[in-house]
Formats: structure tokens, sequence, C-alpha cells
């Protein structure tokens, strides 16, 4: 290997790696702004909402207290899901959403770190002890799906699992105080 | 080799054994997971074992690989006494104290919090000092590392440090960096709590600190792979290191991109605003930067060697060159599961994607093709490759060690690709059993038997790679000595000072450090959040 090779002059070695950097300039250039279009254009965005709420009191008084937790519509029509995630299950074990709708999920865990997705939908959360977790989603297809807890909290993590019931809209009917609850089958 | 050859031998030996171990436990557990051995074993039993083999794989394998192959870098590249080797065999038993203390506590079933703690979570206190020892035998290591590149600047005033030097500094000064996240985390937090003299954690914080580290850990994993791959794998398949100058920026830029990017970890978390998270998004962007520069340069090698073989045309060179010895092959392999890892990472990245795969087997898949893969593969390669260095002896065939590679690289590709698939669709991770009753897990059946059929392959992988490095020690024949670190096609003379040391480099990690870290860290401090009370797990 001499410099007598035109292949490997090192004008020529140092033209190839500039002509390389510049292809990677452009790939990341190409991917970073696919992410800023998505999540300019049509709001994806992670879930980040900040807001604190103390593990230790949560349980006592406020939206997580054992009464307020569930589905319930809003007199503006907006639909929210509050949940405990605690080792080891989800309170309630079951929720009813309706399809197609805006639907805000709340989330707070009163011990550990959980977490949770949705099978077959966007949603995902880490639950962290000290903060509320929040996500927006629109429930696509009518039909029960999976909710696992999806990080370690436990022996018992592997039990901790709650089912989403997605309804159609006309079987999506809120009692006079707003509340939904799943249907006994 | 000037002596260090036990010191090296005893390192990889911990390394190695330390793998043939998680390996089994791996296979074990999968096979648990699956709708074959559903009902076997406890959960208690089976987070145990996934303790063990992150804390194995993760810490052990890593951590006393690279100590050794560093040692034996400063050594051979350097081609002078290792300066300070009573600290380095203080450190190594320092070390496996720690290792004995952390396996105790796991197997005593008070340490299920797997490798990554999850605070409030709290296992007994020697687990986490147990790892501490380890983490300060790294500290020791990497000031030696330091001493050895001084000492010989010191003697070759104005030389560029050889380039498997360089890099072997550049991942000990990273290190330095990376473990100021965990150590704060356990010091201040979790150990105080482990002991009982705190009831409470900030769960936020801890998961912050932690993720300071989590990103780059990874890349102090990967550093010899990439050593390997500049230093080791052109002349291996003889020819020459398209460019000296490449190698040295990829590991000034893995420096810098690594830290400032943890907490892409934590995209799913509520503790962090959007602000911060597309910042270091921003930066994780860069991170495939040098990988990228990395391909270019070793392709480019390759094709040198190949053409100086006979090859002709565009891709005839692929064909001429010797796949026939192990480190080209792996390297081959390596680069074919750095591709589907590679991308499977841009989505992980993604932002907004990353809530499509976030702790699901996607990610499970994502890090065993590329730590498990890539990386693990080279540890084998450079195993192969300076083994007869440190015994005087040579294989007497290399078939085994071929067939070792590709049962390793079918294997992971068997076992990861169906993870992608079932991550896809929404099975996640860290569980003991799946209930195969329910109709959509059911479904995913098939998909996990075939994935447990790639575990068994690599668990044979694991156990002739440790037959094959029995069989070098006792084999009769005895080394040749030979050049092992590849020539450069124009050997720097002279480089500039930023390229041959890392104070410049330092500064620049400071300042992006306090841009990505600064204020999510402040944030807990501001505004401080309600903590947890503390879980014990035993």
């Amino acid at each position: 290997m001499s410099d007598t090779h035109p292949e490997v002059h090192e004008e020529r070695i140092l033209w190839t790696e500039l002509l390389w950097a510049f292809g990677v300039g452009i790939f990341i250039a190409a991917s970073l702004s696919m992410i800023v279009f998505t999540a300019l254009t049509r709001d994806i965005n992670p879930p980040s909402n900040v807001e604190r709420v103390d593990p230790k009191t949560l349980h006592l008084s406020g939206e997580f207290a054992e009464q307020n937790l569930g589905t319930s519509v809003g007199s503006d029509g907006s639909v929210t899901v509050r949940m405990i995630a605690t080792q080891f299950m989800f309170a309630p074990r079951c929720i009813a959403v309706p399809q197609g709708r805006r639907v805000t999920l709340r989330f707070a865990s009163p011990d550990v770190i959980h977490g949770l997705l949705i099978t077959g939908t966007n949603v995902n959360t880490m639950v962290i002890p000290g903060f509320v977790a929040q996500v927006h989603t629109e429930f696509a297809r009518t039909g029960d799906l999976l909710m696992p807890c999806h990080e370690y909290c436990g022996l018992g993590h592997s039990e901790m699992y709650a089912t989403v019931q997605v309804m159609s809209q006309s079987d999506f009917i809120p009692e006079a105080d707003g509340r939904v609850s799943c249907a006994k089958r | 080799m000037r002596n260090a050859e036990r010191l090296c031998l005893a390192h990889f030996w911990v390394a190695f054994a330390a793998f043939l171990v998680a390996a089994a436990l791996g296979t074990w557990q999968m096979w648990v997971r699956s709708p074959l051995g559903a009902h076997i074993g406890t959960p208690g039993q089976y987070f145990m074992s996934v303790t063990a083999h992150g804390v194995s794989m993760a810490y052990v394998l890593t951590t006393f690989f690279i100590m050794g192959f560093g040692y034996f870098v400063a050594v051979t590249a350097l081609d002078r006494p290792l300066p300070g080797k009573p600290w380095a065999w203080a450190a190594f038993w320092a070390a496996i104290i720690g290792v004995v203390m952390v396996l105790l506590t796991i197997i005593a079933g008070k340490a299920s919090v797997l490798f990554t703690f999850y605070p409030p979570l709290t296992a007994s206190p020697w687990f986490y000092i147990g790892l501490v020892l380890v983490v300060v035998a790294s500290w020791v290591w990497c000031i030696l590392m330091l001493a050895a590149m001084a000492g010989w600047k010191r003697e070759n005033r104005g030389r560029p440090v050889p380039l498997a030097m360089f890099a072997t500094v550049a991942n000990a000064v990273m290190w330095l960096w990376t473990t100021v996240g965990v150590a704060v985390e356990l010091l201040y937090q979790v150990i105080p709590a482990a002991f009982g003299w705190v009831q409470t954690i900030d769960v936020g914080l801890a998961r912050t600190l932690f993720s300071w580290t989590l990103h780059a850990i990874v890349y102090f994993w990967l550093i010899p792979a990439y050593i390997a791959f500049y230093t080791m794998v052109p002349r291996a398949a003889g020819g020459r290191l398209y460019s000296d100058t490449m190698g040295r920026l990829t590991f000034i830029l893995f420096l810098i991109y690594s830290l400032p990017v943890g907490m892409h970890h934590l995209l799913m978390d509520p503790e962090h605003g959007n602000g911060t998270k597309f910042i270091q998004v921003l930066l994780t962007a860069f991170v495939s930067v040098p990988t990228l520069l990395t391909i270019f340069t070793i392709t480019a090698s390759l094709e040198i060697a190949g053409r100086l073989r006979g090859g002709r045309g565009v891709l005839g060179w692929i064909a001429a060159l010797p796949w026939e010895r192990p480190t080209v092959l792996a390297v081959g392999l390596a680069f074919v599961m750095l591709g589907f890892g590679g991308f499977g990472g841009l989505i992980n990245m993604g932002y907004g994607m990353n809530a499509m795969v976030h702790n699901t087997s996607w990610v499970t898949a994502h890090f065993h093709l590329i730590f498990g893969g890539s990386v693990v593969i080279m540890y084998f390669a450079i195993a192969y490759e300076i083994w007869p260095r440190l015994t005087g002896r040579e294989h007497s065939s290399l078939a085994p060690l071929r067939w070792q590679l590709w049962l390793w690289f079918i294997g992971m590709m068997v076992m990861t690709l169906p993870w992608h698939w079932l991550g896809l669709q929404g099975q996640w991770r860290r569980v003991a059993n799946f209930n195969y009753a329910d109709p959509i897990i059911a479904s995913w059946g098939p998909l996990v038997i075939v994935s447990v059929v790639g575990g068994f392959l690599l668990l044979l992988s694991a156990l002739l790679f440790v037959r094959n490095l029995i069989a070098l020690h006792r084999s009769a024949i005895i080394a040749v000595r030979r050049p092992l670190y590849a020539l450069a096609v124009h050997p720097p003379q002279r480089v500039p000072a930023a390229l041959n040391g890392f104070g410049l480099w330092n500064v620049l990690v400071l300042v992006l450090m306090l841009l990505a870290y600064g204020y999510p860290l402040a944030q807990f401090a501001i505004t401080p959040s309600p903590s947890a009370m503390v879980h014990r797990v035993q």
C-alpha cells in the first residue's frame, strides 16, 4: 500500500470521507425533521405533563380518592379515566371507554414505579410515584383490550393487568352522575 | 506482554464465567415464559434469575472484560510495562469481593430488583455496596489507563498516541463521567434507604440520575468492539486502516455524545417536560454519527484488504476477503446485527414513536441485538485474537471458532426478530409468565416458541466458546508472534493536540451535560416532588 495508488491518496480519502459525512448529515436532518413535523402538525408528543401528587396521601381526597376512580363524562362531554396503579393491581380492574372519541387517561401510584400500555393502541406511559401520568387517545375499534403493568414493581408484577372495554358510542351511556362502568359479562 | 498475562487472563475468565452462567439463566427464563414451560418455577425464582442475568451480563462480563482488555492494550499498544500493577490486582480483588456480595444477596432472595434497581423498591444494602465496589475498581482502572497514556506521552513527546490506547483512554474518561449519575443515586438515595436511615425516596430524581448513566454505560460496553473494528479487523483481513484520524474522531464523538442523551430512556416518564426531552432526542440523533462513520471507515478498510487479495469489481472484494478467519467473520456478522439493531434504535429514539415500543419486547430485542449481538460477538473475536498472545499457544483448528460465531449470530437473529414483532403487537417485558389462556396472548405463542429455539442456540454457542478457550489453553501448538494492530494507510506522524488528548473534550462534555441535565436535575431542588415510601423486596 503506497501513496502511488490513486485510490488511497490522502486527498482522495478525505474527499470520500467528507462525502459520506455529508450523507450522514442529510440522514440525521431528515430523521429529525420527521420528528419535528409529526410533533407540530399531528401533536405526537410523549406524555410529559409534570404534575405532582403526593403518593402517601392521594387515596385520602382529591381526584384519586376511591369514589372518583374510573370513567367519568364531564358536562362538556369530555371523557376522563382515573386509575390507581398499585402493587399488584389497577383500580378499577376494568374501565369502559367510548370508540372514536377523545379520551384522557390519568394514572397515579401510591407505592412504587409502575407502567402500562394498552395492546394495539398508542397508549403507553410510566407511572412514577410523585407524579400524575396523563395520556390522550382515541380508541379505533370496539372490543376488550389488555392493559398490563409493563414495569417491574415487585414479585407480583406479572399478575398486574386491567381490561379496557371499548364500547360503541351508542352503548357508552353515562349514568346521572356522569360515570360509566364496564358492562357485566 | 511484560508479565501482564496473568492479570488479563484473570479478568477475562471472571468475565466469561459470569457470561456462561448468565447465558444459561437467560435460556431458562425464556423457557418458563413460553407456552412450553408455563407453570415451571415461581415468580420469586424468575426475578432472582433476571436479576442475576442482568447483573452478570451488564456489570460483571462487561466491566471485567473491559478492564482486562484495557490492561492488554496498555501493555501491547504502548509497548511498555503497566504502571501501578499492584493497584490493578488490588482493584481486581476488590471487584471480586463486590461480585461475591452481589451474588450472595441475589441467591438469598434479598436483591430481586433487577440490574436497574427501581427505587423505591430496595434490596439488601450489601447488594448495592457490592456493586459500588465493582465501580470503584473500575475507577482504579480508569486512573491506571490515564497514567499509562501520560507515561507514554512523556517518553514520546509530540508523537500520536497509538489509536488502540487513545480509544481505551477515551472509554476510561467517558466511564468516569458516566458513573457519576448512578454513584450519586446509590450513595445519596438508595443505600441510605436500604439501611433504613431514610424512609422515603424522591423517585423522579432517582430515575433522572440513573438515566445519566444508563445510555453512556452502553457505550462503555461497546467501545472495545469498536477498538477491535479499527485496530484489529483491518490487519486480520490483510489490509490497512483507511483513516487513523477518522478513528480518533469517532472515539471523541462517543465521549461527547453518549452522555447528554440518557433521558431518551425517560421519554414515557411524567416527571420531565417535552422541552428537555426534545433537547436530548436532538442530541441522541448525533450519537448515530460515530457509528455511521465507523461503518464507512471499516468497510473501506475491508475493501482495501479485499482488493489486495485480488478482488475485482464493485463488490468482488467482498468475496475475496478471508472469511475463514474468525475476526473477519465476526465483523461481518456484527455489522449485520448492528444494522438491524440500529434501525430499531432509531424507532426507540423517535420521540413520539417511542410510545409504540416502550417497555415492550421490541426494546429487549434491540439491546440484545446491539449489545448481546454486535458487541459480544466482538468480545469473542477479541478473545480469539489475543488468547494466543496471553497463553503462548495457537488454536489447533479454526473450524470450532467459526461454528461458535455462526451459532451466536443465528441464535441472536432467531431470538430477537420474533421479539421485535411481538413488541409491536404489545407484548410487554419483565414478567415471570404469560397467561396463554387469554386469546391475545395465545396468538403470540408460536413466535415465542421460535425465540426460545434462538435462546437454546445461544446457550450452545456460549458453551462452545468456553470450550474453545479451554482447548486453546491445552493446545500443543506454540503461537507465532505476529502483529496485532493494523497500520493506517497513511500512518500519522503528528496529530493536533485535540486529537491526542481529552482536555478540550472534557470541557465540551461539561457544557453539554449542563445543557442537557442542568434543568432536569435542578427542577427537583426548585420544586421538590413528593417522595415515595421505601418498599423492601425481601
